[in-house]
């Protein structure tokens, strides 16, 4: 009933009818309790505002046909009638108490992250999401906690590119580590930044907050059925904001902690690109990148290593002898002025602007050591 | 240009000022100064809509065909300053210096000279914001909103907006302030305030929300400015300050500005739909109490463009209440122009039709600004194409329709020739077609969940983004239209009577001559 309502609606730009069936014309299909809340409210807002609108402009259309000139129609003078007047200012206010009503329910339901079941922290990066299982109250502590991945775009950069090279089905919608969560439990999703305002956003779980440098803000869902649910950052970040989705992987329970499991081994067997941000305390701001002496380990465990520790988007991989020859004859000053200008996908700095220059050939530095 | 020059009337004895460019650069008077202001907005509105067609351009398809990811954010943002600041706002402050005065009976603005200087800070402003591309760097790619942390990481071609900013900023609040001296004090006798045109009323209740809102902005850029180059942290929580601080000030100023762009346009088009349906306006005094109820709803409305960010549930509900209750007066107002055409005796002239045009389609951004208002459902719509085609429904079809409405209505009175009905008509149904056919699209994109100010996009987008662009194409090459309509209305055509419309009876229509002499009501008409 809702998309023939919405395909009606459509109908009213006559070109849009032609593509109606390829694209679609309302919300996603809503996979989470609020998102069918919203998702009902936006129905029901809608429909009331079309008949509003048919009303109104059936009325004007009506005297633009009758009361016109050239069908020798004479104008009346009549120029206020205070019933009339009283009677329009009460009854959309009336209809707008009506709408309210049910929103409020939802605002307040949408705004309950208590008694969560897990925790996952959020953070945007310049340009990916980190996501840390973090320890927190409800059945599924302990599963995960201390499980941290880094998140970015999967799609190759041909594709983007390119315009011969055939794009893919989930084209920049897809990463290399997804999200992933139980069903049916309820998941409380922590967001902060680390550079910039960025925004967590899944249009089928009705969930999007913005991640804020140095605060901590949170929201909540409960996914009722296993799939992969794919999102994209939500508030403008730089130039990559078009590049960083967000892909959540809803999954059994056993599935869950077997994932759990085999993640939390893995990490320990090859030091998965870890983040470093500070333990998760929610009355307290996150601290920003603090300035300390020049060390070029640090600097590379904290950022360089989440995409040359795995060679991710083209970077030459540490240790890849191979790799790395032809770059290290460029000399160390060519490499320290590629690390901090940005080359290819690499943007300056590795994307983190607070670095200073010294910080990051130290960086370089360390990572032609480990690569010789 | 020439067509401000009255040839045979009386008070023409007096028509002394220089030629050429100085006549420009010095004149004090409020229909020359109007009708630079015209210009200005439509060199901008112009500049704009080419940045627009680059945006579309590259949204044709999916893919990176065109631009970088970086000088695309640069579109993005450069076209929203530049039609906000550029084109809108300074459009209606020429209606306000060529109307106003007019339709007041006064023989010019208050303050001449600062009238003068006012409009000539807007070319070093836009200057600088055009120059901001060719500085290393670019122009800021922040989004016209230059959201903290964002826009401190900026290059220069930040600062040069800032300082744009700052200084369309003050050319605003001086208008604004001759605005209001005028309308208050150099009123015909007996023109009580409830007999004022509404178009004067509206710029009235307008000129008070630029004054007590372009300050804020002015403060929010400065904060900007000081944090980017002298180490305060307003805005950096490391640093003991709040990011989403910039979004309330920012907000504070936006929010009214929004109703800054559009009361203007309401008054407009209270002039026209009466003049056309040849009957007095509905409700004269509910109009100036809604627009008045607009103005100071416009004030605690402002978080709800910050729904994401996090704020108490207390808080999302204030706001969507606030917000939610700006739909009654809006409505009120939308049902008088609906009750001025019924049975009146309508003739449909260009002016009439984008009137009309206006009002069918700011209905429908109307309406969606409603549904937006709702906090869980904008929660769902926030940063996406539906917010682009809401607000262009209501700045384009709004604002904009209005503008043109008023310059084919008042073009005989300024140049003393009737504009070619045909090419105004034809303008009218491009820009309506196209317009509808770029932005109602955007309505199922954002619904879809395509996120705004993006580069680039997933395959299930692709088809509505290229039946957009190419309405957008469409409706930039429509402009050209208006120009060539315009500029021959100028040059000549048939010579417009005093007053060329049946309906209308404001003083400029019933007594002056067309064109309006260039000096006019030295000597204050009396108003019964």
């Amino acid at each position: 009933m809702k998309k023939l309502s919405l395909v009606a609606l459509a109908s009213a730009t006559a070109l849009c009818s032609g593509v109606a069936v390829a694209s679609r014309l309302g919300l996603q299909d809503p996979e989470t309790p609020i998102a069918r809340q919203i998702y009902s409210l936006h129905s029901l807002i809608l429909w009331i505002c079309v008949v509003i609108f048919v009303a109104v402009f059936g009325m004007m259309f009506y005297a633009i046909l009758k009361h016109r000139k050239s069908v020798g129609h004479k104008a009346a003078q009549f120029h206020e009638s205070t019933t009339v007047e009283i009677i329009w200012t009460i009854i959309p206010f009336v209809i707008l108490m009506g709408m309210a009503y049910p929103a409020t329910k939802t605002v307040i339901d949408m705004k309950d992250t208590s008694n969560p079941d897990l925790t996952i922290k959020a953070t945007g990066y310049q340009w990916k999401w980190g996501y840390e299982y973090v320890k927190g109250e409800g059945s599924l502590t302990g599963v995960s906690d201390g499980i941290a991945l880094l998140s970015s775009l999967a799609t190759p950069m041909d594709q983007i590119y390119d315009p011969k090279v055939q794009k893919g089905e989930n084209y920049l919608l897809e990463v290399d580590n997804e999200m992933v969560v139980p069903i049916n439990k309820k998941i409380r999703i922590l967001t902060t930044a680390n550079d910039v305002i960025h925004a967590f956003w899944v249009p089928a779980f009705g969930v999007k907050q913005d991640a804020i440098p140095g605060f901590i803000r949170d929201t909540w869902f409960k996914v009722e059925k296993a799939g992969i649910y794919r999102g994209q950052c939500a508030e403008l970040c730089g130039k990559e904001h078009g590049f960083m989705p967000i892909v959540v992987r809803a999954v059994e329970e056993d599935e869950f902690k077997a994932w759990a499991e085999k993640h939390k081994t893995a990490a320990v067997a090859e030091p998965a690109p870890a983040v470093q941000v500070a333990a998760v305390d929610t009355t307290t701001a996150a601290p920003a990148a603090a300035a300390g002496p020049v060390d070029g380990k640090k600097t590379y465990d904290g950022l360089c290593a989440a995409c040359h520790g795995m060679g991710i988007a083209g970077a030459p991989k540490t240790g890849d002898k191979g790799a790395w020859s032809a770059r290290i004859a460029q000399g160390p000053a060519t490499l320290a002025k590629h690390a901090i200008e940005g080359i290819r996908a690499m943007p300056a700095k590795g994307g983190n602007p607070a670095l200073s220059d010294a910080e990051v050939t130290a960086a370089v530095e360390h990572m032609v050591g480990l690569s010789k | 240009m020439e067509a401000v020059h009255g040839h045979d009337h009386a008070h023409d004895h007096d028509h002394h000022h220089p030629t050429g460019i100085t006549r420009w650069l010095t004149t004090t008077n409020h229909k020359d100064i109007g009708t630079m202001y015209l210009w200005f907005s439509f060199a901008m509105f112009i500049s704009g809509g080419l940045l627009a067609l680059g945006i579309r351009a590259e949204l044709f398809q999916p893919g990176l065909q065109l631009w970088r990811p970086e000088f695309f954010n640069q579109l993005t943002t450069m076209h929203g300053l530049m039609m906000v600041f550029g084109a809108i706002m300074p459009a209606f402050v020429g209606f306000a210096n060529w109307q106003i005065p007019l339709m007041i009976g006064a023989s010019d603005m208050a303050f001449a000279r600062m009238n003068n200087f006012s409009f000539w800070l807007l070319p070093p402003a836009a200057l600088l914001l055009i120059a901001s591309f060719f500085v290393p760097g670019g122009a800021t790619g922040a989004g016209w909103t230059l959201y903290a942390p964002l826009s401190i990481q900026q290059g220069m071609g930040m600062d040069l907006a800032i300082f744009a900013v700052h200084i369309m900023g003050a050319s605003s609040i001086m208008g604004s302030i001759n605005i209001i001296t005028t309308i208050l004090n150099m009123r015909a006798p007996g023109m009580t305030l409830m007999k004022m045109p509404l178009f004067v009323w509206t710029w009235l209740i307008t000129a008070y929300l630029l004054i007590a809102v372009m300050p804020v902005l002015a403060g929010a850029v400065t904060m900007l400015l000081t944090d980017r180059h002298f180490g305060t942290n307003f805005f950096n929580a490391a640093g003991g300050g709040d990011p989403v601080l910039y979004q309330h000030v920012f907000w504070f100023f936006g929010h009214p500005e929004v109703y800054i762009m559009i009361l203007p346009a309401f008054g407009i088009v209270s002039q026209i739909i009466p003049a056309f349906a040849r009957k007095p306006l509905f409700g004269y005094s509910s109009m100036v109490y809604a627009t008045a109820s607009i103005a100071i709803l416009s004030f605690i409305v402002w978080a709800h463009h910050m729904f994401v960010t996090g704020m108490p549930a207390a808080g999302q509900l204030f706001f969507m209440y606030a917000t939610m209750l700006i739909a009654v007066p809006t409505g009120v107002k939308v049902f008088n122009w609906v009750a001025t055409m019924w049975k009146g005796s309508m003739t449909f002239e260009t002016p009439m039709l984008f009137s009309v045009g206006f009002l069918f389609v700011f209905t429908m951004g109307g309406f969606t600004g409603l549904i937006l208002a709702v906090t869980p459902v904008d929660i769902q719509l926030q940063d996406t194409y539906y917010v682009v085609a809401h607000f262009h429904y209501v700045l384009v079809a709004g604002s904009l329709f209005a503008l043109f409405a008023g310059t084919y209505f008042w073009l005989p009175k300024w140049t003393g020739n009737m504009y070619s009905e045909t090419l105004g008509k034809l303008h009218f149904w491009c820009s309506m077609i196209f317009f509808n056919i770029t932005f109602f699209v955007m309505h199922f994109l954002g619904l879809a969940g395509m996120p705004r100010r993006i580069p680039d996009y997933s395959q299930q987008f692709a088809d509505f983004n290229m039946i957009a662009s190419i309405g957008a194409f469409g409706f930039g090459l429509s402009q050209l239209i208006f120009l060539v309509a315009v500029v021959k209305c100028i040059r000549g055509g048939e010579k417009a009577p005093a007053n060329p419309w049946e309906g209308a009876d404001t003083l400029e229509w019933t007594h002056l001559p067309s064109p309006a002499p260039y000096h006019s009501f030295e000597t204050p008409p009396v108003v019964k």
